[in-house]
């Protein structure tokens, strides 16, 4: 049995922004079915009173200075953007009206 | 003419036989020939490296030459590179020049290393056998027909064809010591947070590490060393002191007199290849006869490794590769009706198949109703994984194990089943998820000549005894092959 439906693929595919066609779409959803029922294995585990692990190795957080750095320049962030004018990335219009 | 490994390279170097030029030259002369064939390198940087050599023949003239001045190294196409392409093995990042060093690039630069170019790999580090690269298939030097492993598929072929002195790879779920057993060369990953990730195309960031590979247990102790420290730029790594790998490497056999061994005894499972098991337990037998006690321990959290790597993983890449929308750098799609148009059609471009079956795993694992029963479940299970590795090294001095249940597979055996795939790398995950360094060197070959891995683990920032250790099993095997 199926534990993901058509319809659930594509909405995940909407939350990852990406455009799937229907075999993509019906391809990747028999893979996540597999893989889905691979990880039941971990239901096997009672992880009630088990912390979870972000990160393996305990982390030394600190604070640099708060010291003004020479970063990368607006025209090195800019040089890699399939488009850009005036100094800015440039995207299709998203708000409506003026120019 | 082949290229020497570090340690040769050094000693040919300092003693003014060659000129790091000449070395270069060479390399680059056999790059050129073969890469067609090997699909090792995606980009070669021919009048950079050279630059480079003549600068690291000037340093090396008046004296000022860094540890690794005028060594030709390969550096894994994830490592972002001022000036040259820096692709990751995507469609999504042909075009991108990076404006900036990642900081082990800039540490390789500051110690004299020349860089021959960028290596071929996995599509976003995502794979264990090179096969997802939008750049085509690297094959194995040792192994012909087979895969070279991955996702380091190019450092580990450069390294194995003997077109560079050493290479750079990285490692989520086993991705440097893997293509080192597939293609009889040694990789070590380094203890999460003993290198900066600064400047490396994120995949995993709780699990992504970036490690030496080469053709002797001492010149990836060489490289460490330059590569290993801290880092401003990567909150993730570690105020530790860098050790002397390189020295630890030069201990010879009695390093290991008196060391505990342990054999996790769920490493040697149903499904593992004859060839393997045999090679890997002679390794241990010869540890034991040059005086190391090997004891049986447990790690029994082994068998859900895979399904927690798969899910935190792929819960880390979803959120990382969103970064790639086509607005910034990257492609991006053709006349977009709108941004969303502009996302979804550049994302769906751009990225391969694997990188997208990853993109939704993970996207689902993390999704409002399943965060729970999926993702947490996983950093829990992590946590139990990580408690195993605990409980083992308050027993043993180190664990060994095979690289790999198998040798390298066939081009194309398992392509069309990605768990099958996954499964593979299920000796060298368990050591991503818990965070300590782990060690890759030949133990053999099977029937047909295909190389067989010896994997060594060490407690957390142990690298000098993993360094030691191999060293000390490599000569007691006769010196490096």
């Amino acid at each position: 049995m199926s534990r993901i439906t058509p319809e659930e693929v594509r909405h995940v595919a909407r939350l990852a922004q990406l455009e799937l066609g229907d075999e993509e779409l019906e391809a990747i959803r028999l893979d996540l079915d597999a893989v889905l029922d691979y990880v039941d294995l971990l239901k096997e585990l009672d992880v009630d009173d088990v912390e979870p692990t972000t990160h393996a190795v305990p982390l030394d957080l600190t604070l640099r200075a708060d010291e003004v750095v020479t970063t990368l320049t607006r025209q090195e962030v800019l040089q890699n953007a399939p488009s850009a004018r005036d100094g800015m990335f440039r995207v299709p219009r998203v708000v409506e009206g003026g120019n | 003419m082949d290229t020497p490994g570090v340690k040769e390279a050094l000693e040919q170097l300092a003693s003014g036989v060659t000129t790091s030029r000449a070395l270069t030259e060479s390399a680059l002369a056999q790059i050129d020939a073969q890469n067609d064939e090997l699909g090792a390198f995606i980009t070669v940087c021919h009048n950079e490296a050279l630059a480079q050599a003549d600068a690291a023949d000037a340093a090396l003239a008046a004296g000022t030459g860094g540890a690794l001045c005028g060594v030709p190294m390969a550096l894994k196409d994830i490592l972002v590179t001022r000036g040259v392409r820096t692709t990751a093995a995507s469609k999504i990042l042909d075009n991108f020049i990076p404006p900036y060093d990642g900081t082990v690039v800039s540490k390789l630069r500051a110690a004299g290393a020349v860089f021959l170019g960028k290596t071929n790999q996995d599509e976003f580090a995502m794979g264990s056998s090179g096969e997802n690269s939008a750049f085509g298939p690297t094959q194995n030097p040792a192994a012909p027909g087979t895969i070279p492993g991955g996702s380091s598929s190019g450092s580990a072929a450069a390294v194995a064809a003997h077109l560079c002195s050493a290479a750079i790879g990285t490692d989520t779920g086993g991705s440097i010591r893997q293509p080192a057993a597939m293609t009889g060369t040694v990789g070590l990953k380094p203890t999460y947070g003993r290198v900066s990730r600064f400047g490396v195309v994120a995949f995993a960031s709780s699990l992504d590490q970036v490690g030496p590979m080469g053709r002797s247990v001492w010149d990836v102790a060489k490289v460490l060393e330059v590569i290993a420290g801290y880092d401003e730029r990567d909150s993730t790594s570690m105020q530790r002191p860098v050790g002397a790998y390189a020295a630890a490497a030069e201990r010879g056999p009695d390093a290991v007199r008196g060391l505990r061994v342990g054999v996790p005894r769920e490493y040697f499972v149903d499904g593992m290849q004859p060839a393997v098991e045999a090679s890997v337990r002679a390794a241990i037998a010869q540890l034991k006869e040059a005086g190391a006690e090997i004891c049986e321990v447990s790690l029994p959290h082994t068998k859900y490794a895979v399904a927690t790597y798969y899910l935190v993983a792929t819960a880390e890449a979803s959120s990382n590769l969103a970064r790639y929308d086509g607005v910034r750098y990257g492609r991006r799609a053709a006349e977009p009706a709108d941004l969303d148009d502009l996302y979804r059609r550049s994302r769906g471009e751009g990225f391969g198949a694997e990188v997208k079956r990853r993109i939704m795993l993970g996207t689902y694992a993390l999704s409002s109703g399943y965060y729970d029963a999926y993702y947490l479940r996983a950093q829990k299970v992590r946590t139990l994984i990580r408690r195993d590795f605990e409980a083992a090294f308050s027993d043993v001095d180190i664990i060994a194990t095979p690289t790999s249940p198998s040798v390298a597979f066939p081009m194309g055996s398992k392509v069309s089943d990605p768990l099958e795939m996954y499964l593979a790398d299920i000796f060298t995950i368990s050591c991503n998820l818990a965070g300590m360094p782990g060690l890759s060197v030949p133990c053999g070959k099977d029937d047909d000549g295909a190389p067989i891995g010896l994997q060594l683990l060490a407690p957390w920032f142990e690298e000098e005894r993993l360094c030691a250790v191999g060293a000390a099993y490599e000569a007691l095997r006769g010196g490096v092959a």
